[in-house]
Formats: structure tokens, C-alpha cells, sequence
């Protein structure tokens, strides 16, 4: 079966809502409770393959879930959710779900600005990306500089950014410029198992590896003058973007926890279209032993970016001899892009709590958000959309439209649209990394089969599902980043 | 890298973000052993890799299902945390019935040297999406889909 007979299969099976928003009828499944929203553009959704649409409507099943089963513009296959879903489900009536959140519990970004030019940075270019890289331990079996014991992991995984600084990997400030304040409350290490102790444990201050890296990036273009001066950008200006998660440690906490949910599935005769979908009524001891230790996993996380951070820091005051302050390393945001969250949203005109998972997407607060930093408050949450390596990455910010239309979600990234194993396939990683070269892009990465998987031609356009974000009003362009240098476990 | 070569004894299918594949074997035991080679090929080119670590493993499940996913869920755990990449398995029994699984099996490989051993990809987790252990006229096929 070729590709294209696919796509128009999923195309055919959607009606046309407006030109970015897409509706999977009640019909498409037995057993929906609510239709499915899809927002992409009318060429995103040529590209969908079904059985994303099949992933929207297996969700669209599960008990309480309201108002819809939506996808964001960088929509794809996933296991259970698809890639891109966002779902929110009642705190009583409602389920909360692993498979709602994935593997990578808090997978997430955050950016960092600096004082330094475009030309400040480039000349030096290589010597920063070969010295990030030999700092910050990345790749598949890589193991941390820090050697954490049993207490301070209890602790990350309690206090997530705010156990980090307090250790002495950063600043105050750093703390309320995460989402949230780098913590979900209610975290519980009990929850959490030896075997996924003893994998975080030796993980924890490392990258990673797969679509996680660490930029060194210019703004080249400003969308928004006043907001791009509330986030402290301007044009020309080196900003950093870190992208990893709870690692090994978020890994074994979902693993574990589904192995319980997937029997608690029949326990409460909860009738499921997918087996990674395993979930539980929200209020069941079940649910909340995975929520307390999947907050455990976001915070592990965010003490995680928080380690990174500080090393980044140490390697830009070395190379450019500056401190911090000089260097105006300061923490612009940091969003979560795999959690479910206790949030209150408006519902048929009505105030409730709900449990809103988001797997591969981003919280999008509007101006005026009680949990958006005084900072941003008049102006809205930082959206930070990285691009796939080599092409640009964008900031929005968060609008009263995403919490009418999207449950205050965004998209996370590109979208990838072709398999790591083609793309071993059909990208040679020398030959990419050579490519991004020559136009003054350095890609440092622990071999090159772990360039080709991540080649800019496995993903999406950047800009084709940021536009969407922007057109249809549930994040608004800021900022446009371009990349110097990018690591790579 | 090359794919591994597609034959019986399991074949890599497509799937955008993950990685998916099937196992077979003429007896369960072998298509659960080929679902390991699978996973850990998914990684890095097992050819190479000898046997001088050898862990047993044992393991008890509800379901065949959940069987297949512990069994390669404890492969990764082991290679985290022991440190050890597995290219050998043998799986020597797999008995149940109704609620009652269990599997005996040994995995063998060689301590984890970063500057050896090149990785493709890491395999983070074992999923439930699209998991099948069937049996048909040839034998058992298993279908695992991991989150990479």
C-alpha cells in the first residue's frame, strides 16, 4: 500500500471544521464519548496517517474525558495517546492515565537567554559546542557527574527545580520561570519503585539521547515587539534551548505503574480500544499511587534541566571568561511536554477540576494566569516550540483563546513524520551533518547513525505548525531562533 | 547502519515515531528469545557482542501479554542498571494458565564500554500499544511496539 492511499483515507474520514481545525465524528468508533478536534492546516492533515486519527478516537473512550479528544498542529502516531494529545478529564467522574502522559514523564524545554551577539558566538562556535558536549554527559549508557545518594533523589523528586538551586545548580529566579515553579505537588517518592531509584539514580544530570539536545541558537526574527521585551529577547541575540526529561527514572515509574493500571483495568471494568491506554477512575487509589509517582517523575526533570543549566552556565563563563551575571544568563522558561496536571478550566460555562493530560504538548496560560510568573503576567506563559536539528524554533506566548479552545495547550515541536529506522535508512549522518555545516550549523554527537534518526527531513515544518498555533489564536509568535550549534547524546 | 536483515526470525515494521516489530518462533520460548534480539538490535548491532556476563532471569505475569512486556521491560532495566549490553537470550520455559504465567530464561552479553559500543537508539520502554502473542499453523509471533 503506498503512503499516499493512506493519508487519503484520513483525510476523507475528518470534517472540515475551519481551515485549521479538523472533527473526528462521534461515528468514526463505537464507544466515543465526545467527537475529536485536530488542528492542523489543510496540508498537515494530507500528511496525518490514520491510525493517528484511530489514536484521537481511542482516547475520545475513555470515561469523563471532556469536550473532545484533540491533537495539536504537530499531530502523529504515538502508543496510546497519539503524539500531540491533549485530553482532560473529570477529577471525579474522570480517569487519569499513563498512557496519557508516556514514558518520558516531563519531557520537556526550557530556554535561556544570554548578553551575547550572533558574532560574538560563531567564531567560537565549535570550541562551545566540543566543550558543552564533554560537560554535560549525553547518549545512550552515559552516566551523571554527580553522584546523588538515596536522600538527595528523594528530594528532586519531592521538590524538582527547588531541591536543584538549593544544591546550588542555579538561582532563585530560575525556580518561578518554570512551569509551575518546576514542581508538581503531591509528589510522593514511596510511589516510586527501587528499580526506577537505581535507574535515575546514576542518570540524573544527564541529556539523554533520541530527540533530546542541547542548542546554542540566535534570534533572528521578532513577531512582537512588546512581548519579545517581556521575555528579554531582541534580535541577534544568543539564546540556549535544553530538551530532555526524567530519564531512566521516568521510564521505570510509567512502566511500573501501567503493569498496576492494566489490571485495575478490569477491576473496575473499564472497557479499553488499546491496551496502552490503561488507566483508572481518577480518585482510585490506583490513579493517585501513579499520580504521586509521576509527579515525582516531573520533578526529577525539572531538577534535571535545572543540573544542565548550570553546568551550560560554567561552560559559557570558562569559554567567554564573564560571570553569569555579565553573561545575563538568565532563565526565560521551561515547559513540561508529558504530564497530566490538576487544572481548573471553564466547562459549559462552568469552573472545574479537571486532570488535563498532555503528551507531546505544551501548557499555553494566557495573560493574567495566577500561574503564570509576575513576569509574564500581562502578556502571557512563554510557548517554546523547538524545530527539528538544523531548522528554526519559535517562542510564542499563551492567549485567553487556547484555554476556550485547546484546554490551554499548545503544540511541542515539529512532529516527526518518518521512523527513526528509515531514517537510518535514507539519511547518511555524515553527509548530514556536513550539509548543516555549510550553512553554519555544528552538530556535536556521540556518532552519526544518532544524526541521521534526527535529520531535519524526519520532521515536519516548524513553521507550517507554529502558523497554525497562530492562526488559529492558541499561541501567538514572539520570537523565530535560528540554531549555531547543537549536542546530541 | 544497515537494517538487520529481514528472515524469520523477526522483521522490523514501520512506525513514525517508535519502533515496532514481530518475533517468531516454532515455540513460544524462541519467539519471546527472538522478541530480545529484536529489541536489543533495534539498539546496536548484536553480532559483535559476546557472552561473558550471564544474568538468569525469572519472571511471573497475569497475561502473556504483560509476560512479553516484563520480560524485555527486566532486559532493559538490567542493562541500565547492570550496565550490561545483552545480545544472547534463552529462554528455557514458559508455563501457565489462566492468571498464572511464568518464564525462566538466561540473557547473556558484555559489560556496557561507551567508547566500544556505538548505540543507534535508546529504547526507553516497552509498550502495551499493539501487542499480540499469537499462535498460528508455523508457530508463535509476538508484535511489540517500544517507545524510542
Amino acid at each position: 500500500m503506498t503512503g499516499e492511499t493512506e493519508t487519503t483515507g484520513a483525510f476523507d474520514l475528518v470534517t472540515k471544521i475551519d481551515n485549521n481545525t479538523w472533527e473526528v465524528p462521534m461515528d468514526y468508533k463505537p464507544g466515543m464519548r465526545v467527537p475529536g478536534r485536530i488542528f492542523v492546516s489543510e496540508t498537515l492533515m494530507h500528511g496525518l496517517e490514520k491510525q493517528t486519527l484511530d489514536q484521537v478516537a481511542n482516547v475520545a473512550t475513555l470515561p469523563g474525558i471532556q469536550k473532545y479528544s484533540m491533537a495539536m498542529p504537530d499531530a502523529h502516531l504515538g502508543y496510546g495517546f497519539p503524539i500531540g494529545g491533549v485530553a482532560a478529564f473529570d477529577r471525579e467522574e474522570g480517569v487519569i492515565s499513563p498512557g496519557g502522559v508516556g514514558f518520558d514523564i516531563n519531557c520537556g524545554i526550557r530556554l535561556i537567554r544570554t548578553n551575547l551577539q550572533e558574532e560574538d558566538v560563531r567564531p567560537r562556535i565549535k570550541e562551545l559546542m566540543s566543550r558543552l558536549f564533554r560537560d554535560i554527559p549525553s547518549g545512550v549508557g552515559s552516566k551523571s557527574r554527580i553522584r546523588a545518594s538515596e536522600s538527595e533523589l528523594d528530594d528532586a523528586f519531592t521538590h524538582g527545580s527547588r531541591w536543584a538551586v538549593e544544591a546550588g545548580y542555579g538561582v532563585e529566579a530560575d525556580i518561578e520561570h518554570c512551569e509551575g515553579s518546576g514542581l508538581i505537588e503531591g509528589a510522593d517518592p514511596a510511589q516510586v519503585s527501587a528499580k526506577a531509584h537505581k535507574r535515575g539514580k546514576p542518570q540524573f544530570g544527564t541529556l539523554g539521547s533520541g530527540n533530546h539536545f542541547l542548542e546554542v541558537q540566535y534570534v533572528d526574527k521578532i513577531y512582537d515587539n512588546e512581548v519579545a521585551s517581556s521575555f528579554g529577547l531582541k534580535e541577534g541575540q544568543v539564546t540556549i534551548m535544553i530538551h530532555c526529561g526524567s530519564r531512566g527514572a521516568g521510564h521505570q515509574i510509567c512502566t511500573d505503574h501501567l503493569r498496576v493500571l492494566s489490571q485495575a483495568v478490569k477491576k473496575y471494568g473499564i472497557d479499553l480500544p488499546d491496551k496502552q491506554l490503561a488507566c483508572a477512575p481518577a480518585q482510585s487509589p490506583e490513579a493517585q499511587n501513579y499520580f504521586k509517582a509521576m509527579a515525582c517523575g516531573a520533578n526529577y526533570a525539572w531538577a534535571n534541566r535545572q543540573v544542565i543549566t548550570h553546568w551550560t552556565r560554567e561552560v559559557f563563563e570558562r569559554l567567554f571568561c564573564m560571570d553569569m551575571d555579565d553573561l545575563g544568563m538568565d532563565l526565560v522558561y521551561d515547559v513540561a511536554h508529558n504530564v497530566a496536571k490538576l487544572e481548573e478550566h471553564v466547562i459549559d460555562g462552568k469552573k472545574k477540576e479537571v486532570y488535563v493530560h498532555r503528551k507531546g504538548a505544551t501548557r499555553a496560560f494566557p495573560p493574567g494566569h495566577h500561574d503564570v510568573p509576575d513576569a509574564y503576567r500581562a502578556v502571557g506563559q512563554p510557548v517554546l516550540v523547538p524545530g527539528s536539528m538544523g531548522t528554526a524554533s519559535y517562542i510564542l506566548h499563551g492567549t485567553e483563546a487556547a484555554m476556550d479552545i485547546s484546554f490551554g495547550s499548545a503544540c511541542h515541536g515539529a512532529g516527526r513524520v518518518m521512523s527513526r529506522a528509515r531514517a537510518k535508512h535514507e539519511f547518511y549522518g555524515e553527509d548530514v551533518r556536513k550539509n548543516l555545516e555549510a550553512i553554519g550549523i555544528t552538530v556535536k554527537a556521540t556518532h552519526p547513525s544518532v544524526i541521521a534518526e534526527e535529520a531535519p527531513g524526519v520532521y515536519k515544518s516548524s513553521s507550517e505548525v507554529v502558523n497554525v498555533m497562530h492562526n488559529i489564536g492558541i499561541a501567538k509568535k514572539v520570537a523565530r531562533v535560528l540554531p549555531i550549534g547543537v549536542a546530541k547524546g | 547502519m544497515t537494517l538487520p536483515v529481514l528472515n524469520r526470525e523477526y522483521e522490523y515494521l514501520e512506525h513514525t515515531a517508535d519502533a515496532k516489530f514481530r518475533a517468531y518462533g516454532t515455540t513460544i520460548e524462541k519467539a519471546f528469545q527472538n522478541a530480545a534480539v529484536a529489541m536489543f538490535n533495534a539498539m546496536i548491532d548484536t553480532s559483535t557482542i559476546s557472552d561473558e556476563v550471564r544474568e538468569r532471569i525469572e519472571l511471573t505475569s497475569e497475561d502473556l501479554d504483560g509476560l512479553l512486556v516484563d520480560w524485555l521491560s527486566e532486559l532493559l532495566y538490567l542493562f541500565e542498571v547492570e550496565q550490561v549490553v545483552f545480545g544472547q537470550f534463552k529462554v528455557d520455559n514458559i508455563t501457565g494458565h489462566d492468571d498464572n504465567y511464568s518464564l525462566s530464561a538466561i540473557a547473556c552479553g558484555e559489560p556496557l564500554n561507551l567508547t566500544r559500543h556505538k548505540f543507534d537508539t535508546e529504547v526507553k520502554a516497552v509498550t502495551y500499544n499493539e501487542l499480540m502473542v499469537g499462535e498460528n499453523k508455523e508457530g508463535w509471533v509476538v508484535q511489540v511496539v517500544v517507545d524510542t
